[in-house]
């Protein structure tokens, strides 16, 4: 281990010689080991399962979330096969379960300082991240104003299923953009996925109210 | 002590209130505690307690760290923090303060490791001897520069690491430190996220730490701190001064290089 931290730390100072690429993938292999064993050992396996990327992730990382064009697309296409619907093939709920997923942050804390207690709900936490109803001053902006979404864009079949996948699989639109898959990870089920779209989209829902 | 915590009990409820109205303006809130707070920082009574720490005679081999070697020689406290982390031949690795402190008890003092990491940070009624020798190293280093040129090659490799980290997405919300902090004038709900990646961002994040955390009531290390984001992330935790938050540091003091330390900062 010194050992190799030690040629790194060479090719790290190295600007001619090796070649930049092969510097990134030596720091990379590296870097990925370190930061494994950084995690306690008595995290149990299934929450150590969460550091594992898939091929998605792997790419935005490299890429530092702006990939190349062709890199862009091949996501994109991967990540809208995954998308999966309600049994039902109904694509928007209740704008009331969805108003109470929306504003929720809680669910999916591990570790041992301050996990969630055991059973706590996952939210969409979409506060977090954007403006949705006009009411609601505490609303974080690293994705853009939702507010009127439903108003602005109509609420046609087309942007019913726009809405949903989007919610569904974040990267099959935009890859390696911030906000989650919530559908893909299983964070949010189909069905909840609908009360959320219901939230955005429903003339009733305080998303479109003054 | 009693004005202090009266002070503060007033700020927390002010704060309430204007969370309640804050709209774009959750910056405010912060300056408003700092104002209030002008007159005593509750951390200062916390520093008071590190320097007797320091001081003091401990551990099975009835020694103080005073003979501590924190980067500048055994002995200075004065800039230390300012140019940490930091390779030390002695142990041959990249140690941040708490790291070396936790060395230092270990060898002059003749604690052992466990001893002194269980209980490192502060828990409700029970402030951390850890914290309380960081806020006093931190604030000997008040007026100097950060300073941490990543000459060895061993830092130069960790702040390359820490980079690497800093973009790594993982977990079931794809999260990674960049997707928060590095695009500027963000905020997740209201709170506030520096663009890490840029020497502004960076340095008023780096400068100000060790931290009074006013939502906490206590101080918080940048080890907590990064830890907790971690947590955030919905990640698992990692083990306390693991290489990847320290690797973390040396990429994050890299980027706040020459920023002029002012410590202990004021935290929501
Ligand atoms: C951690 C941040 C984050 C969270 C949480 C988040 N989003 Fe987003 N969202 C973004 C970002 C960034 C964008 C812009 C880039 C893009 O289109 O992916 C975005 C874009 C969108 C868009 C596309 C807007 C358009 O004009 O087409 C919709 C719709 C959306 N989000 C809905 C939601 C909903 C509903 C939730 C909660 C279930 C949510 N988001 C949670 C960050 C987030
Ligand atoms: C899901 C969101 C999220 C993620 C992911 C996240 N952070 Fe944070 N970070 C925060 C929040 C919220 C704060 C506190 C802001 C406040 O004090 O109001 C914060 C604060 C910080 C601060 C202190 C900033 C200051 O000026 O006080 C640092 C440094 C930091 N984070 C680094 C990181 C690193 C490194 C990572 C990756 C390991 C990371 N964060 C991941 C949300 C996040």
């Amino acid at each position: 281990m010194r050992y190799k931290l030690f040629v790194l730390a060479a090719l790290a100072g190295m600007s001619v010689g090796a070649g930049a690429a092969e510097t990134a993938s030596l720091v990379a292999k590296q870097a990925e080991k370190m930061f494994l064993e950084s995690f306690r050992s008595d995290n149990p396996k299934y929450w150590m399962r969460r550091l594992e990327q898939d091929e998605a992730m792997r790419l935005c990382s490299t890429y530092k979330d702006n990939p190349p064009a062709k890199i862009r697309q091949q996501i994109q296409l991967k990540e809208m096969a995954t998308i999966r619907y309600p049994v039902d093939g109904k694509l928007i709920g209740d704008w009331m379960e969805g108003e109470k997923l929306a504003s929720s942050g809680r669910g999916g804390h591990i570790g041992f300082i301050q996990p969630d207690p055991r059973g706590t709900p996952r939210g969409g936490n979409c506060y977090a991240c954007h403006e949705l109803s006009p009411r609601e001053v505490a609303y974080g902006t690293i994705g853009p104003s939702l507010k009127h979404f439903g108003r602005t864009r109509g609420n046609g079949e087309d942007v019913i299923k726009y809405v949903y996948d989007k919610v569904y699989n974040s990267n099959a639109f935009s890859a390696c953009t911030n906000m989650p898959r919530f559908g893909y990870h299983s964070w949010l089920t189909p069905e909840q996925i609908t009360h959320i779209v219901a939230y955005l989209l429903d003339p009733e829902s305080p998303v479109n109210g003054d | 002590m009693r004005h202090l915590l009266a002070l503060l009990a007033g700020c927390v409820l002010a704060s309430a209130a204007m969370a309640a109205r804050a709209q774009d303006k959750s910056g405010d809130e912060v300056a408003k505690y700092r104002e209030m707070l002008a007159d005593g920082n509750p951390a200062d009574l916390v520093e008071l307690r590190g320097e007797e720490l320091w001081k003091a005679k401990r551990g099975p081999k009835n020694a103080s760290l005073e003979q501590c070697d924190l980067g500048l020689g055994p002995g200075v406290v004065d800039g230390a923090y300012a140019q940490l982390p930091k390779y030390f031949p002695d142990s041959k690795k990249v140690m941040d303060l708490e790291a070396r402190l936790v060395y230092c008890m270990t060898t002059l003092q003749g604690f052992t490791e466990a001893e002194v990491t269980k209980a490192w940070f502060t828990k409700p009624g029970k402030e951390a001897d850890m914290e309380a020798l960081v806020t006093f190293v931190g604030a000997r280093s008040n007026g100097k520069p950060i300073n941490v040129a990543n000459r060895h090659p061993q830092e130069a490799a960790m702040a390359k690491m820490g980079e690497y980290i800093f973009y790594r997405r993982a977990g079931p919300q794809d999260f990674s430190c960049a997707i928060c902090h590095a695009n500027d004038n963000k905020r997740i709900r209201l709170q506030e996220l520096g663009n890490l990646t840029t020497k502004e961002g960076a340095g008023t994040a780096m400068k100000s730490f060790p931290a009074y955390r006013v939502s906490q009531g206590n101080v918080w290390s940048m080890q907590r701190r990064l830890i907790d984001c971690m947590r955030q992330a919905r990640w698992p935790e990692p083990k306390y001064l693991s290489d990847a938050v320290i690797a973390l540091e040396v990429y994050l003091q890299g980027k706040a290089n020459g920023t002029v330390m002012q410590t202990p900062g004021i935290k929501r």
